[in-house]
């Protein structure tokens, strides 16, 4: 097992045809991601990635023809939202759409029709998910992973690739790691995140890495508190030095009114018995003394 | 993106708000003419506003009231110019000043945690509403709009009652309340603020008295990525009050956040940046920045923020950090080689480079002699002896 992705992932890359698309559905292959289709509207019936991936015209058509169960988006800002939309239309109950840029207001109606759908989705502007040794969907580099029982749920991108390479580098192994995105209105959350690696037999230990601005880490330390008190976790918090009021590049990442801060994150996850890192480095090593044996 | 005052109101206006009529001047002079207008109008004063994207304008002095356009002119000679904040004062507004009963408060925001449009008012306007939430949060109320029908009547109509409004100014507040949601949906606009909404009292033409709900100032901020599909509201940058080097970040298309330690941060990834900056705090140093030079940063790219980190004289020493994932390691190691070539003062640099392309990172470092690092609390650490060693 592990969660959102797996060997049972059957996936169609929404823009397989762009740069972005192409580069990485590459690498996902190469992973042993089961890629069964592309889109690619006026493309339909020709085939991707050295003749190997169908294209399709639509969504609905690809999930006909090839029984996708799974999406990744890589289809630029202004489609982007649209694009969720159609996959949530064509029945596909698992989203992941990495493209970086859509406008705040756009991702309201859409992650409402997503969750009338029953449907999950993963992002805007994440890196993507990986289970490792089973599915790689999106951008995290392969060759941080190493397979294993911890789960790892980030809102940052390249921080997650710190963290887990720190992981790997430790001999920890992740079940799933999983970048839910750093925008403002996001389709997953951390507390979303932590209820299925709960339910994941496979996962035994959680790292969570977060950052300032709003409060889903302090929403997931009272999850964590009462329903995650045997599993041995560990955070990291990005922007204890953040000035207030200042947008630190993730348009969620901006402290106002005095919440949102490291400070307050942090105690509220201490406060829920989660071990806080000072440094990426570190996340190993507190694992380890919360109780989890690799 | 933060705008004007006075644009804010022209977005207010455009979707049919109650907004008092004002004119925008910027020497003595026109303030004077504008006063003269309002003076003929039937006013029996003007307030004169700066126009500078801080708030509290009114308690630092930058919003006045005058009785005549010499004492318009006057006063607007002494804010034109001041120093607001740290921002010189180029415009004010002028507008007629009306007869205040009561001053509300009404906004509108993006909140991540319900993933909605949140309306949010109070009876106690016309204060920093930052200042109700610590005080009297029980005097806010709010209301979340429908995600796909959008704000409901209904649901303005009880966050009007909640402060209190009935009959005309209750229907008025209805019609205000969905403006402001018609004005953040048709603007791409992540906040609207309306402090005061204000009950003013007039005469009808029979004579009898009247009140009627006005928007006395307004804020409104842009989603930055909105921004594409509303060529209009790029002009509305405040090109004047832009800081400069805000302004070559945003041409570069990275993110640059200037601070007052002394060691030059590069990072790739908001995240991996903030990290960064708080691993400096951690063993000793102060971050001179945060730099978020974005996912598949080209050379030109690490020049151009080489070149914002140099501008900054209190930065001695640097450090790069970068985890290629869409970035290319030695993409970034050329633009460090070649902005280093050219710079204009020697600074000491440690560079740490892993994922894609590491290795031919690694090789086009060591052929320039440039210092390196392995881990990030290495090369945190390695950044602050820099910095120490080059204050000596």
């Amino acid at each position: 097992m592990s969660i959102l992705v797996g060997t049972d992932t059957r996936l169609v890359v929404q823009g397989i045809t762009g740069r972005e698309g192409e580069f990485h559905t590459r690498a996902a292959i190469a992973y042993g991601t089961r890629v069964v289709a592309g889109t690619r509207p006026g493309k339909g019936g020709q085939r991707a990635i050295d003749g190997t991936v169908p294209i399709f015209d639509t969504v609905a058509e690809a999930v006909a023809e090839t029984g996708a169960n799974t999406s990744v988006i890589y289809i630029p800002a202004v489609g982007a939202a649209d694009a969720i939309l159609e996959a949530v239309g064509a029945g596909i109950k698992t989203i992941i759409c990495i493209t970086e840029g859509i406008p705040a207001l756009d991702m309201i109606p859409v992650v409402e029709a997503t969750r009338l759908a029953g449907a999950r989705l993963i992002g805007p502007n994440c890196p993507g998910v990986t289970s490792p040794g089973r599915a790689k969907v999106g951008i995290i580099p392969a060759s941080i992973h190493k397979p294993g029982r911890v789960g790892v749920v980030s809102r940052s991108g390249t921080l997650t690739y710190e963290a887990v390479q720190a992981m790997t580098d430790a001999g920890l192994g992740q079940s799933t790691c999983v970048g839910i995105g750093g925008d403002p209105i996001i389709g997953t959350t951390f507390l979303d995140v932590l209820m299925l690696f709960r339910d994941d037999p496979e996962t035994e230990a959680i790292v969570m890495i977060g950052e300032i601005g709003g409060s889903a880490e302090e929403e997931a330390a009272a999850f964590a508190a009462v329903h995650l008190r045997n599993v041995p976790m560990a955070a990291f918090i990005a922007g204890r030095t953040a000035p207030a009021g200042r947008r630190m590049g993730h348009a969620g990442a901006i402290i106002s009114g005095g919440s949102g801060t490291a400070a307050e994150k942090i105690a509220a996850l201490e406060a829920a018995g989660v071990r806080v890192a000072d440094s990426p480095t570190q996340l190993p090593k507190l694992l380890l003394e919360a109780g989890f044996r690799p | 993106m933060k705008i004007q005052e006075a644009d804010a109101k022209s977005l207010l206006l455009a979707q049919g708000l109650p907004v008092p009529a004002w004119e925008l001047a910027r020497t003595p002079g026109e303030v004077k003419a504008a006063a003269q207008r309002f003076f003929d109008a039937g006013y029996a004063r003007v307030v004169i506003k700066a126009q500078v994207l801080v708030g509290g304008r009114g308690k630092a002095g930058g919003v006045k009231l005058a009785a005549s356009p010499d004492e318009a002119a006057e006063i607007g000679s002494r804010i034109l110019g001041m120093d607001l904040k740290g921002i010189t004062v180029r415009k004010v507004i002028v507008g007629g000043a009306v007869d205040i009963v009561r001053e509300y408060y009404l906004g509108a925001i993006i909140d991540r945690a319900s993933r909605r449009i949140v309306l949010m008012a109070s009876a106690e306007g016309g204060v920093e509403i930052e200042e109700v939430a610590r005080v009297n949060p029980g005097a806010i109320h709010r209301v979340a709009a429908d995600p796909q029908l959008g704000l409901l009547a209904f649901q303005a109509r009880g966050l009007g009652l909640a402060i209190g409004l009935r009959d005309s100014l209750l229907s008025q507040f209805v019609a205000i309340a969905q403006g402001i949601y018609a004005t953040m949906r048709a603007n791409d606009a992540d906040l609207v603020e309306i402090n005061p909404l204000a009950v003013v009292a007039g005469t009808a033409t029979d004579g009898s008295a009247t009140q009627k709900l006005v928007c006395l100032d307004a804020k409104i901020t842009l989603d930055d990525s909105g921004l594409a599909r509303h060529p209009t509201l790029e002009s509305l940058r405040d090109s004047e009050e832009e800081d400069p080097t805000d302004a070559q970040a945003r041409k570069l298309g990275i993110n640059f956040i200037r601070l007052d330690g002394t060691i030059g941060c590069m990072v790739n990834g908001a995240g991996l940046a903030m990290t960064t900056m708080d691993l400096v705090k951690h063993y000793g140093g102060e971050p001179a920045n945060f730099l978020d030079v974005g996912g598949g940063a080209r050379r030109e790219t690490v020049c151009g923020a080489m070149e914002l980190i140099l501008d900054d004289p209190n930065v001695k020493a640097i450090l790069v950090n970068i985890f290629g994932g869409i970035t290319r390691g030695d993409e970034v190691a050329a633009g460090l080689i070649e902005a280093r070539s050219s710079q204009s003062r020697e600074v000491p640099m440690v560079v740490r480079i892993v994922g894609t392309n590491a290795e031919a990172a690694a090789r086009l470092l060591r052929e320039a002699n440039v210092e390196t690092a392995t881990s990030l609390d290495e090369a945190a650490e390695k950044a602050v002896a820099l910095a120490k060693g080059a204050a000596r």
